[in-house]
């Protein structure tokens, strides 16, 4: 016999109290669970929405302003193509996609357009509208989902791989916007002369809302050879993860690009950061409400339970039991329905998660396994913080008073 | 001696009034003795019982148990004498309702840390010489209140202690009961020296006493 095994036989002898005590706790921590399993989910969808907004930090020229980058003027200043090197090069972590552009408005025919020279993939991918026309390549990983890949170091050289821009699009290859294919009547396969160069349209993009619409976007090196402005760019686009902006992203860039000007798009970036926020808000304010009523749920148990065996306590500190053997009962009996407690309650909220994420939220919840981890630490804590006072009071009965209800 | 009480007083406040549960009593106690001690209700029998080893504090007084003072130290230091060298029987049994018979019997020496099969021989030993041998896997409600008592009375000497406190051993258990009980206690009192002091109402389980008190309202008023 010991204290342990003491707990264990109480416990298997009163199955009805362990039924409602482990209930307690076990509805609290499925509650979280389930929330948890299908919070996380919806963030990573949010957080793919927010990635549609596009690239949300700017590296411009030194003095150029965000007009000069919309408007692109002939003599609008720009930057050296070896900056994208330097970002390439760096260990900067939170630069998920960057797209170096060269822009420029000039004529075709009497049509006034915005050519813009483009290292295609890079700027497919941070275009997730376009990516979604089946344009190029996979879906891009989102840059402000928990627990996404770009705040992990899985290498330098991976690191470095993922962010490279590659050139494919072919010279003589070109893509037009929505907007401008209507101005010029161009259709997919039309030739279209540029500067005295011939270039095949090899696809309409979709309709985005943007600038971008009034663009026809070309291979970067051809752009800066027609135009003269070779190893040059107007600006890169970044799409730097939320997190990472605000956790000074945009400082370490200055420290690497000094002469340049790096700018967030303001709007998009606080929408992101706000976005975030407010789902870690929600899921806090749950854990809070959980951890009170559980706690509490868990210590009106134990209280009840102290109270039940007064004549108990009274007869083992009759015999000798010492303060710490009756603190160690109750809270051992504690950790046991926490641990208990933690992992039915693990089981029963990704089981509600998984059913009623498609009915309720429209997605596909998957189990999280080290969500067990933390239900049990979780359960456990809330389980000895609510037996904490109950116990303490039990350790203090006076045995004589409890021995006199024989 | 073993135990002696000098001057002991305990006083209740009750309403503002002062109660004198135990009145400068004074006694001594040797080795091997059985004690009774008896008188009306509220003369400060079990009060007396309790304060022995600090279930209930002294207002002042001295007890002194093996040489030494024991009503001046601290609460960890009289749980680990109760421990050790104390075994109580109460008049209800004190079984604790959801073990067995050889699990009530084992607790003492779980909380000595006995290793668990050392535990186990002990229990067996011990239900076989009170006569349970058969009732090991009972619980306290299978069995009747004779045989619970007996087991009350296992558990109170499994632990080899130097002295048995009884509060009224007999008080639930019909006459016949009673006294098998009684030539219990007697026999554990000879065989092994256990000092036993008893509080009883009866003047049967009085008899069984080598030195009887005999108090009435708080005093000690006849010590043969």
């Amino acid at each position: 016999m010991t204290i342990l095994k003491l707990v264990f036989i109480e416990l298997w002898k009163r199955k009805s109290q362990l039924i409602t005590g482990l209930l307690a706790i076990t509805l609290g921590i499925a509650v979280i669970i389930a929330i948890q399993s299908v919070s996380v989910v919806s963030e990573l969808n949010v957080a793919r929405n927010l990635d549609n907004l596009g690239a949300n930090i700017l590296v411009l020229p030194q003095g150029a302003s965000i007009d000069d980058y919309y408007t692109s003027d002939i003599d609008a200043p720009t930057l050296p193509m070896d900056y994208v090197e330097r970002i390439l090069t760096s260990t900067i972590a939170g630069v998920d996609n960057m797209s170096p552009k060269l822009t420029r408005r000039i004529k075709v025919g009497n049509q006034s357009i915005v050519l813009t020279g483009i290292l295609p993939k890079s700027e497919i991918a941070s275009k997730p509208l376009w990516q979604s026309s089946g344009l190029l390549g996979a879906e891009l990983k989102t840059a402000c989902a928990p627990n996404q890949s770009a705040n992990k170091s899985h290498g330098l050289e991976d690191d470095k791989l993922k962010r490279k821009a590659i050139d494919t699009l072919n010279s003589k290859d070109c893509l037009a916007g929505s907007q401008v294919a209507k101005r010029l009547h161009l259709s997919k396969q039309s030739k279209i002369d540029i500067m005295g160069k011939e270039f095949n349209v090899i696809k309409i993009l979709p309709e985005t809302g943007t600038v971008d619409d009034d663009r026809i976007f070309a291979n970067l090196r051809d752009v800066q050879q027609l135009l003269g402005i070779e190893n040059q760019v107007s600006a890169i686009e970044i799409m730097g993860c939320c997190n990472a902006i605000s956790e000074g992203l945009l400082g370490k860039l200055r420290n690497i690009l000094p002469d340049t000007r790096i700018t967030t798009i303001g709007q998009i970036v606080s929408t992101q950061i706000e976005t975030n926020l407010l789902m870690k808000k929600v899921t806090l304010v749950m854990l809070i409400i959980i951890f009170f009523v559980g706690g509490i749920s868990i210590g009106n148990y134990i209280w009840a339970n102290v109270n039940e065996r007064k004549r108990e306590i009274g007869i083992l500190r009759m015999m000798g039991a010492k303060r710490s053997t009756i603190y160690k009962m109750f809270l051992l009996k504690a950790l046991v329905l926490g641990v208990g407690g933690g992992i039915l309650g693990y089981l029963l909220g990704t089981f509600a998660g998984v059913i009623l994420g498609p009915y309720l939220a429209g997605i596909i919840v998957k189990p999280v396994y080290i969500y067990l981890l933390w239900s049990v630490l979780f359960s456990v804590t809330i389980s000895l913080a609510g037996s904490l006072f109950p116990t303490y009071l039990a350790a203090k009965f006076d045995p004589h008073a409890n021995l006199q209800e024989d | 001696m073993m135990l002696q009480g000098e001057n002991i007083v305990k006083q209740y406040h009750h309403k503002g009034e002062i109660i004198n549960a135990l009145n400068h009593v004074s006694f001594k106690v040797n080795k091997g003795d059985f004690v009774t001690v008896t008188g009306p209700s509220g003369s400060g029998k079990s009060t007396l019982l309790l304060a022995l080893f600090g279930l209930i504090r002294l207002t002042s007084g001295n007890i002194i148990f093996d040489g030494k003072r024991i009503d001046n130290i601290s609460d960890r230091q009289l749980t680990e004498i109760r421990k050790k060298s104390v075994g109580y029987i109460l008049q209800s049994f004190a079984l604790i309702p959801y073990l067995t018979t050889i699990q009530n019997v084992m607790i003492p020496l779980a909380l000595e840390r006995v290793p668990g099969k050392e535990q186990v021989k002990r229990a067996r030993e011990i239900l076989e010489y009170v006569g349970l041998s058969d009732r090991m896997e009972h619980l306290p409600r299978e069995i009747s209140a004779g045989q619970q008592q007996r087991i009350a009375i296992a558990r109170s000497i499994i632990h080899r202690p130097q002295i048995i406190l009884a509060d009224e051993p007999t008080g639930n258990l019909d006459p016949t009961l009673s006294l098998e009980i009684l030539e219990f206690l007697k026999k554990i009192n000879g065989e092994n020296q256990i000092t036993i002091i008893m509080v009883t109402h009866s003047p049967v389980a009085a008899e069984y006493g080598t030195m009887k008190l005999h108090l009435n309202e708080g005093k000690i008023t006849e010590s043969r």
